[in-house]
């Protein structure tokens, strides 16, 4: 049995499983607008919290914020499952496909068969949607796969069961109920608003705006503390948290911008369009620092104009940034 | 990012099961999603990560070799596996699983332990107790790590 449900490929698993489920139950909403209403952009650099080692650096919220922040946005309801019980989350799947539900769910991807190898860690917040069973296999539309993939039972069950950090518990989600009219412009205005918050307002020198300053100014001292070999392997952990799949390129910074550009005319606001090409002019920023990185890595070692070079590019980020979401809090005032 | 400019740097990191969306911009500047097949600065920092992976899985295979550790410490490194984390996966004490860790303690294990830990390694119980040099050879990790011979060229030039 199969659900009539389109799979359509997006840049990041999270924003993506949302749309494609929302689209199914009638809210036609594109990827980097589900982004934007959750407020996903975001930067933080946290030296304590270490991840193999090395500093925890993400470009976008806790997994699952996105996703709750625009469901609450947009006035969805949502039905939430974790359980204690391998079989009972199968059945629980099994029971919401009886009834012609396309079911997110959230899994881990080092157990992921159709996943490519070189891809497959210990990450647990992945994100996909199954929707029908065939010949004894669940048809998987995974958002960063060109195509549907299926799983059998028991690796299905596998990766639902992942464990480590973000444990998924089986966890399935799946929206209950849809408002007749969605309130567009009010969930954009929220976004931004929420989101303006998150990179200028919070007082802690490692989120936000002032992460990226913080980095800017420990970057330039990472050959000579740590040695070329570990300033390398940071960089490059640094730079995979920013371009791996997933981000649709500089750390997000370009679904950001579409999605600004879909505000403005969503909005009706010029002044939003122009902010949209602020953003893709920065994202390319982060992009050119990624160049100089990737230039490092590959040669195993630096000049070590190449790391200050690296500082003034973000600490021109932070500022550019920092106008960017200045000029957003003043346009949807 | 223009739409012109979005990368298609393939190191077959993809193994061609699929490719990425970007966001980019048209002659318009308005946002339009294009396929990439990878970009040379970020295919350079996966090939980094496991370029180490595979050091720390040489080392143990050495170890393992040298009758200082068991075939477990290998198999762990292959897979990423820290003790907690293989704890969590089988069920079986972290204790128990340092203990293990010793090739004595490993050759007197029982089936049903074994067979916990080949699940989770995706090896057969054979596989894991006889560790041969062709575990080594896992094609795409080797193919992937660049030699001096093989200069690769730059994403970005």
């Amino acid at each position: 049995m199969t659900i009539d449900f389109k799979h359509g490929q997006s840049a990041h698993c999270e924003n993506g499983a949302t749309a494609n489920l929302l689209r199914y139950h009638g809210v036609d909403i594109s990827e980097s607008m589900v982004f934007g209403i959750g407020a996903g952009l975001f930067f933080a650099y946290m030296p304590i919290l270490r991840h193999n080692g090395m500093p925890t650096t993400t470009f976008r919220p806790l997994p699952g914020t996105i996703f709750k922040r625009a469901a609450t946005a947009l006035g969805i309801e949502i039905c939430r499952q974790k359980f204690r019980d391998k079989e009972a989350s199968m059945e629980a799947l099994d029971r919401a496909l009886a009834m012609g539900i396309p079911v997110g769910l959230q899994v881990g991807v080092f157990h992921l068969t159709y996943f490519p190898a070189p891809y497959r860690f210990h990450f647990n917040a992945h994100n996909i949607i199954v929707f029908g069973r065939q010949d004894g296999r669940y048809l998987i539309s995974d958002p960063v796969m060109e195509n549907v993939e299926s799983l059998s039972r028991a690796d299905l069950m596998r990766v639902r069961w992942a464990k480590g950090m973000f444990e998924p518990k089986g966890r399935m989600y799946y929206p209950v109920k849809v408002p007749a009219k969605i309130d567009l412009p009010g969930a954009i205005v929220r976004g931004i608003r929420k989101n303006c918050f998150d990179m200028l307002g919070i007082p802690f020198p490692f989120l936000g705006v002032r992460g990226i300053r913080h980095v800017a100014r420990v970057m330039k001292k990472w050959p000579e503390k740590l040695g070329e070999k570990k300033a390398s392997l940071y960089l490059g952990h640094f730079i995979r948290m920013q371009e791996e799949i997933g981000t649709g390129g500089g750390g997000f910074r370009f679904i950001y911008a579409s999605f600004l550009q879909e505000a403005s005319a969503v909005l009706d606001n010029s002044r939003l369009m122009a902010l949209s090409r602020a953003m893709t002019e920065n994202g390319d920023r982060w992009r050119d620092f990624a160049a100089i990185a990737g230039r490092i890595i590959k040669d195993r070692n630096s000049e070590h104009e190449s790391y200050a070079a690296m500082s003034t590019i973000l600490l021109e980020i932070a500022d550019r940034e920092h106008g960017i979401f200045t000029g957003l809090r003043e346009a949807i005032k | 990012m223009k739409q012109e400019q979005v990368p298609q740097d393939d190191d077959n990191l993809m193994e061609g099961r699929t490719r990425e969306l970007c966001y980019a911009v048209d002659e318009k500047g308005n946002y339009v999603k294009v396929l990439s097949c990878g970009w040379g600065p970020k295919n350079a920092a996966l090939l980094q990560a496991w370029e180490q992976i595979n050091e720390d899985v040489k080392a143990a295979y050495l170890s393992v070799k040298e009758g200082k550790a068991s075939p477990l410490a290998f198999y762990m490194a292959r897979s990423m596996f820290d003790v907690a984390l293989l704890s969590a996966y089988t069920g079986i004490p972290k204790r128990k699983i340092r203990v293990h860790l010793d090739p004595e303690a490993f050759r007197n294990l029982d089936s049903v332990t074994l067979g916990k830990y080949a699940e989770v390694f995706d090896v057969p119980v054979g596989e894991l107790v006889t560790l041969t040099e062709a575990v080594l050879a896992v094609p795409w990790k080797q193919a992937a790590v660049p030699t001096r011979e093989d200069p690769r060229r730059d994403g970005d030039e």
